[in-house]
């Protein structure tokens, strides 16, 4: 593979979060190298989601720091985070239902435009000029996502496989230097998460993003993951390439019950 | 239009020196339409004939091409022929292992592919085929990090070819004037039901001749809008998009992708369009649901104007004569209903529309020319180079293939096959004399396997495959033709009935063996208050057998009126207890009945349906997808269908 994997561009230290009385994440670290895919993978309940969601903000966790390009910060903001080239996607799809395919993966470029409300509400003189070249961006990730068909669909009469995919592609719109997948395989068939594997492989080795991605089902994970976190119960429990952690006792009796 | 035989690369610079700025090709990339005119595709044609010169690529040497329709695959094909070499296109949605023999058997080198999945096909078998030393892929997506031998872009190509070129100017129009019509511009293999595929020869001369008589038929120029979505390995869609494209000058555009077609149909709306009936079937069918969907005002306007066009349309669309009043009411729908449909359908501005490959419903046909399409039929094979009957723009029926165009001549065998002679013959079967010599006889005779006759108009009608016609023996008909067949798709055309089987080769009258379509019945028996059980209960039931028997009647007044086929009326019917299946044997793979091996099968039946019985008990073993087998019994009724008087007889 042509891609490298770089240096460490995002470090989650020594985080903790607790909702009430309930610790949600006691005492996690890892890093996330450029350029590579990096699963976190566990049982329900583990605190993935949360991990994700301290990242990118939405959490602010009481103890320990996220290290992003270079920058230490106590928590994170959401629109900071943004700016700074961090995109998700969501486990149960927040997306425009009424929309079009193509209005939702628009929504991903807003942080690039320039012109205000206002502008854009007339859609004149800059505004219009902007929404052309935005509109050339969000067609080249429909092509690369082969939603081309879809581009005038409303997204909610979209099978849900498909909406995954427009979900994908708003995240993508941003521009990402690091993508957050949240679950991006939950409830697809088969050949919808071949499909998304496809894309997620597609996605770091075109754009050379890196991706951090939560996932359930461990055939995925073992297949397209450079890297894997192992939480259960808020703890982490391992750490290592897909082999390591298969080989890993304590991963096995928590999660993978057996050997596969 | 010159008639001067000539080649394609030739064409292709008499239109980009004639009409320079006018659009060559279209297509739909990332949203929206990019043109490449003739100007334009001149230049690149130079670069990758200047390319595939430099890696090697001599006179009367084969390339591949694989892939959907995109502009520089056809740039491909243009530049290899402007070489003197050879295009093989080859069906993009084949598997890796269907590549080994094409490739092998000429000895092949060099392929041009689409995209990743070409690629990744071609390298699966590139074991098997040492020959082939480069691939070139148009879209890169993926392919960054394959290291290869031999394996590169396009772009790659075209810088190679700008400073191959530059170092040798004038040689790819020496290139280009030295090769002469009747060198063989191209090769297709046929599907080739048994054994290997067949690779058909054609010269420049062969398919250029054919296109332009094709073309003169229906008075075709250079402003034609066409849509080519068809694989164009096929001859048909080879034909419409390139021998037809250069020898016209119109417009060909490529769909963005294969899934989005109707809504590329839609942007483009073709004026001479191509396709098999059951793309016209598709498209009937999610006009029918949208309408159940609507509101009861619009059905209804729907379906009082549809029953005005099936009594109207077709007249008008055959020029013949219609009351003013009539006249009025037909306008009417057409403001209200058949502008806004046609354009629905993405067939608004189509002046020529032609489906072939298979028999097509005559409801279907005529729903399209009811609401002014002019759909027509033709015939032609891959051998022929497509054009050898073509149906004239008042002549359209849904039940013949059309009139011989020029330059063809047409005769039948005592046996009833259709002999083709016309300057459009392949050269012969690439590597295979033997094939060649039993389908092209030495006194120019191209036999076609099909049997068929001359109706009354002059009109070819193919009736079945010619191995499988028979002939009726004793009784009213005695000597008559039968071709099983025609009579099948004539009942197969009804909703009711999936399979049918016609008996009647050396005997006094013709029975049927008729299988139900399970859903359409179950509907059908539902909105009747009709309890059944399972399928076989269901084509057990009376009334069922009262609904197939009027459609077996309606085929039979159907066949009374023709002159040659009166005798193959269905004198008796049974409905099958248990579905045809792949599975047991009685359908091939591809779901053609296998007529010898039922009527063994069923022997019991067959016995029955001529010894007169009204029932007959049979058992048969079955095989569950599982791998299982059992054994289905049932006692089935047999019925007496009515026939009718043959008109010739008649009159």
């Amino acid at each position: 593979m042509a891609r490298e994997i770089g240096d460490v561009v995002l470090e989650v230290k020594n985080i903790s979060l607790s909702f009430g009385g309930v610790r949600a994440l006691s005492d996690i670290s890892f890093d996330v190298r450029e350029h590579e895919i990096r699963a976190i993978i566990g049982p329900n309940g583990a605190g993935k989601s949360s991990m994700l969601n301290c990242i990118n903000g939405v959490y602010q966790p009481q103890l320990g720091s996220i290290q992003f390009q270079g920058r230490t910060f106590k928590h994170m903001n959401s629109r900071q985070v943004a700016e700074m080239g961090l995109a998700r996607t969501f486990q149960n799809l927040a997306l425009f239902k009424g929309m079009s395919v193509l209005d939702n993966i628009m929504t991903g470029r807003n942080l690039k435009m320039t012109s205000n409300l206002f502008q854009q509400a007339i859609r004149w003189g800059r505004a219009e000029r902007e929404e052309t070249e935005q509109r050339q961006v969000v067609e080249r990730i429909i092509d690369f996502l082969e939603i081309q068909p879809y581009r005038k669909t409303a997204v909610g009469k979209m099978p849900y496989g498909l909406q995954k995919r427009v979900d994908l592609g708003r995240a993508l719109a941003m521009e990402p230097k690091v993508l957050l997948l949240d679950e991006p395989m939950a409830g697809m068939n088969v050949e919808e998460k071949q499909d998304m594997s496809r894309f997620i492989l597609d996605v770091n080795d075109e754009f050379g993003t890196t991706i951090v991605l939560i996932e359930h089902d461990m055939g995925v994970v073992m297949d397209i993951s450079d890297r894997v976190v192992v939480l259960d119960y808020g703890k982490k429990i391992g750490d290592g390439t897909p082999q390591e952690v298969r080989a890993n006792p304590d991963v096995i009796s928590a999660y993978l019950g057996t050997t596969h | 239009m010159d008639d001067q035989p000539t080649t394609f690369p030739r064409l292709m610079l008499g239109h980009a020196a004639r009409r320079p700025g006018a659009p060559a090709l279209r297509e739909k990339a990332y949203g929206i339409w990019q043109t490449l005119c003739w100007r334009e595709l001149e230049v690149l044609v130079r670069e990758l004939a200047g390319g595939l010169a430099q890696a090697g690529v001599a006179r009367g040497d084969h390339l591949v091409v694989i892939g959907e329709n995109r502009p520089r695959l056809y740039a491909s094909m243009l530049a290899a022929q402007a070489l003197g070499a050879i295009p093989v296109p080859l069906y993009q949605d084949a598997v890796a292992a269907e590549f080994v023999f094409p490739i092998t058997n000429a000895q092949i080198c060099y392929a041009i592919v689409e995209d990743q999945e070409q690629v990744d096909k071609l390298l699966e078998v590139r074991e098997q085929c040492p020959d082939l030393r480069c691939v070139w892929y148009d879209d890169p997506r993926g392919l960054r990090n394959y290291d290869e031998p031999g394996l590169a872009g396009l772009d790659a190509l075209l810088v190679a070819g700008r400073q191959f070129n530059a170092a040798h100017p004038g040689r790819f129009d020496a290139e280009v004037a030295r090769t002469e019509p009747h060198d063989v511009a191209a090769m297709f293999f046929t599907s080739g039901t048994t054994g290997n595929a067949k690779g058909v020869v054609h010269t420049h001369y062969t398919l250029i001749d054919r296109a332009r008589a094709g073309a003169q038929f229906d008075r075709l120029t250079e402003h034609e809008e066409v849509l080519a979505y068809l694989p164009p390995a096929w001859i048909g869609q080879n034909i419409f998009s390139y021998a037809q494209w250069l020898a016209c000058g119109y417009v060909v555009n490529c769909p963005e992708s294969p899934n989005t077609v109707g809504i590329d149909l839609n942007d483009i709306g073709p004026t001479y369009y191509f396709a098999p009936p059951r793309i016209f079937e598709a498209l009937l069918t999610t006009v029918m649901i949208r309408i159940e969907d609507a509101g009861a005002i619009k059905r209804g306007l729907f379906h009082h104007f549809m029953d005005l066009a099936r009594r109207v349309g077709p007249r008008l669309m055959d020029g013949q004569a219609v009351g003013r009043l009539e006249r009025m009411h037909y306008a009417l729908g057409n403001w209200v209903i058949y502008g806004p449909l046609r354009n629905t359908l993405g067939l608004s501005r189509v002046r020529v529309a032609y489906t072939a490959g298979e028999a097509i419903g005559p409801d279907l046909f005529t729903f399209y020319r009811s609401i002014g399409i002019n759909l027509k039929q033709l015939y032609g094979s891959t051998e022929t180079a497509v054009f050898v009957c073509l149906q004239p723009d008042h002549q359209a029926k849904a039940d013949t293939v059309g009139v011989p165009i020029s330059g063809v001549q047409i005769k039948l065998t005592d046996t009833g096959e259709v002999l083709v002679k016309s300057p459009g013959l392949l050269k012969e079967y690439y590597r295979n004399p033997q094939a060649t010599a039993e389908v092209l006889g030495a006194d120019g005779w191209y036999h076609t396997g099909d049997a068929g006759f001359i109706d009354e108009l002059g009109h070819l009608k193919i009736i079945d495959r010619a191995k499988d016609v028979g002939r009726l023996l004793g009784g009213e008909f005695d000597g008559a033709i039968f071709a099983p067949k025609y009579v099948e798709n004539k009942l197969k055309f009804f909703p009711y009935i999936k399979e049918a089987v016609a008996i009647g080769d050396h005997r006094a009258s013709v029975c049927a063996f008729i299988n139900i379509d399970f859903e359409a019945v179950g509907n059908w028996a539902e909105k009747r208050n009709i309890p059944y059980a399972g399928y076989s209960d269901l084509a057990q039931k009376p009334q069922v057998y009262e609904l197939i028997s009027g459609c077996v009647d309606r085929v039979n007044a159907g066949l009374a009126t023709d002159s040659v086929l009166a005798g193959s009326q269905i004198s008796r019917f049974l409905i099958l207890h248990k579905e045809l299946d792949a599975d047991d044997g009685e359908l091939t793979r591809t779901r053609k009945v296998r007529r010898g091996f039922i009527a063994q099968r069923y022997q019991v039946l067959v016995d029955a349906l001529y010894g007169g019985q009204t029932h007959q008990y049979v058992e048969t073993p079955v095989k569950f997808e599982d791998g299982r087998t059992g054994m289905v019994a049932a006692d089935l009724r047999i019925e007496d269908a009515r026939t009718h008087p043959s008109m010739r007889r008649a009159a």
